[in-house]
């Protein structure tokens, strides 16, 4: 996902740009839940056939990147390879109060920029699965000292359903080799 | 002399007392950089990370970076990265494939074997240069053990199998086919690297079979993520211990291990609920396993920690652990995920899957263990929480031999693992000779028993 993206770029019109508010409202709502600890609302925004995915990254040979950069998906150990049910489990555990890793809890911050819809399904006029790219930086502080940039690259595959948008498929890319920090507790 | 006496007296490991200093101090992590880790055998990747000529892999030892590699002949090298002129580091990769390691910086280059190849305008600007001299520094022993490959500075070192003794026969639980098969194990693509603020010593300690923190795991155990927990069941593991008797033992080195008994009759135990390819496979490894090793069978693998800074979870999950000193507060963790190399691809799938899950910075078992060793480093510091040490002494004088188990054994859970691993890292940090850092020690009952006549 890092790589261009092969397909033709959408043409920046009326449509375009009224799909574009809809994907960063849906970020943004996304973010404001996240913020607000409100992580069983937060699941609802994800479809039950989803994939989250976020692979761990290499130091490699120029020239090298795009086949051996990020460790890949169905085949090697990545940071996260979730489906809706255990990153549900990953929810239910902060809910238990005694998850240490995140008991107190962190104030954790979203920030999403950069977001550009890059696909849509069928058509820009009747849309109803597309493609958003996005960048973001997450600030965790946590106890009293502790605190954590994570900073990065997403692409999400949004998907209608009764009418609102679902996503269906999430790829994080972090923007870090040996991760610096000690947890990945936060979501992303 | 004056610290080699402090050291002794810092570990007291037949009372269970160990000073915090131990875990903060920076003239002892200096001291430990040069007693421990430059002595000792330390992990350094996988022979199937390597597995063509010029394949390399970047790895550790101590603080320090090394080059695991093939030449040409097949044969694998650790060497040291960095550059005989000026140290630069010759690889900047985590891995790849190359003929030669040039350096960044004035272009010296060397070969596979670390020899040094190439020196820009050698002849004109240096008159009588021995490039034999001036090769990559290697280790003075490698060793290829069932793929797994481990490395010492010490040309005095004893081979990699007395150092490990007998503790090799629960570290081969983790690196055997699991159908008995000896050896057989391959890495996943993808090795996990993080940064914890805690001293290497507490994940090392804990690794070598602290089972009395299970309760810092209750919330994955409430909330339910083992091979069975999609049907409700809560837990984290799989059933094959449920009727096992567990085993806590250690060894000279200061090598430790938590391990399982089976009964005699050693029957398989359902764990992996509609996953019916995954239950088909264990249950037929564990069968097969059962018919070519008999009795040895019955031993099953959890946890060890080779000393001083490899650790291994040795079935579900399965991977080699390396606690990377970085300074006395801050640890560099690296873990390799194991399989079989022909384990069917759908059962890799589910391996990988439970092991993400469970292990590492986002794993929700091991979450909470970072936690603990990141605070219980933090508070190591303080002028007064320096002047009280901590509390080894469970089930101090419990131990015992077994016929069927070699060396120190208890039955019940023990911090014994633990006062072996520091009893080994006085060993090492008092200047013992090798003769005594792999003696038996002592037990602490025959030391009680002698104590009351």
């Amino acid at each position: 996902m890092t790589n261009a993206p092969t397909k033709e770029r959408l043409p920046r019109n009326l449509d375009y740009y009224d799909l574009k508010n809809q994907a960063e409202e849906f970020l943004y709502e996304e973010a404001e839940l996240l913020d607000q600890r409100h992580f069983r609302e937060w699941l609802d925004l994800f479809t039950e056939d989803l994939v989250y995915f976020m692979p761990i990254r290499r130091n490699v040979k120029f020239g090298e990147h795009s086949a051996r950069e990020n460790t890949r998906e169905e085949q090697d150990i990545n940071w996260f390879e979730e489906d809706k049910w255990t990153l549900s489990k990953r929810v239910e555990q902060i809910m238990t109060g005694v998850h240490w890793s995140e008991e107190p809890l962190s104030r954790v911050c979203h920030m999403v920029s950069n977001v550009q819809i890059v696909d849509v399904t069928p058509s820009l006029d009747a849309p109803s699965e597309m493609t958003v790219r996005s960048r973001f930086l997450i600030y965790q502080n946590r106890v009293e000292y502790e605190s954590y940039f994570f900073v990065g690259k997403r692409l999400d595959r949004l998907r209608k359903e009764n009418g609102m948008w679902k996503n269906a498929r999430r790829e994080i890319i972090l923007d870090q080799n040996v991760l610096l920090a000690k947890n990945l507790t936060v979501f992303f | 002399m004056e610290r080699v006496e402090s050291y002794a007296r810092m570990v007291d490991a037949d009372n269970g007392i160990i000073d915090r200093e131990i875990f903060t101090g920076e003239q002892v992590f200096a001291d430990e950089l040069e007693r421990v880790f430059a002595r000792a055998w330390l992990f350094i990747g996988h022979e199937s990370q390597i597995p063509n000529p010029g394949d390399f892999f970047s790895s550790r030892m101590g603080q320090e970076s090394v080059i695991l590699c093939r030449d040409r002949a097949h044969r694998i090298h650790v060497l040291l990265n960095s550059c005989r002129h000026r140290g630069m580091k010759v690889c900047l990769y985590d891995e790849g494939n190359t003929n030669t390691f040039t350096c960044p910086y004035h272009a010296w280059s060397y070969g596979l074997d670390g020899a040094l190849t190439g020196v820009p305008m050698q002849k004109a600007l240096y008159e009588d240069i021995d490039r034999a001299k001036w090769s990559l520094v290697e280790v003075a022993q490698m060793t290829n053990y069932k793929g797994t490959i481990w490395a010492t500075w010490d040309p005095e070192a004893p081979p990699l199998l007395e150092y490990l003794g007998d503790v090799k026969e629960h570290l081969d639980l983790a690196l055997d086919c699991r159908d008995g098969r000896e050896g057989g194990s391959v890495v996943f693509g993808g090795v996990q690297k993080w940064i914890v603020p805690s001293n290497w010593k507490f994940p090392a300690e804990n690794f070598a079979g602290d089972t009395y923190h299970n309760p810092s795991h209750r919330s994955v155990d409430m909330v339910g993520m083992g091979p069975n927990s999609q049907k409700g069941v809560q837990g984290r593991h799989d059933n094959r211990l449920s009727d096992a008797q567990h085993l806590w033992v250690s060894f000279p080195g200061g090598h430790a291990v938590h391990s399982a008994l089976k009964p005699e009759s050693n029957e398989y135990h359902p764990s992996f609920g509609d996953h019916t390819a995954v239950e088909d496979y264990f249950r037929d490894s564990h069968e097969k396993r059962k018919a070519r090793r008999g009795d040895k069978a019955r031993l099953q693998a959890f946890v060890g920690t080779i000393f001083p800074n490899t650790s291994y979870h040795g079935y579900l999950p399965r991977s080699i652990c390396v606690w990377h000193p970085h300074g006395p507060q801050t640890t560099e963790i690296w873990r390799f995920f194991l399989t079989d190399h022909d384990t069917p691809k759908d059962v890799n799938t589910y391996l990988r899957h439970h092991y993400m899950r469970y292990s590492g910075p986002a794993g929700m078992t091991e979450q909470d263990d970072m936690e603990n060793w990141n605070y219980a480093t933090a508070a190591s510091r303080g002028t007064i929480s320096k002047r009280y040490p901590f509390n080894y002494q469970q089930s101090l004088n419990k131990t015992q031999k077994n016929s069927a188990i070699p060396g120190c054994v208890s039955e019940q859970v023990t911090e014994q693992n633990a006062r072996a691993f520091y009893r080994g890292w006085r060993n090492y940090m008092t200047g013992a000779a090798w003769g005594d850092i792999c003696a038996e020690a002592p037990s602490p009952s025959l030391q009680a028993a002698a104590g009351d006549d």
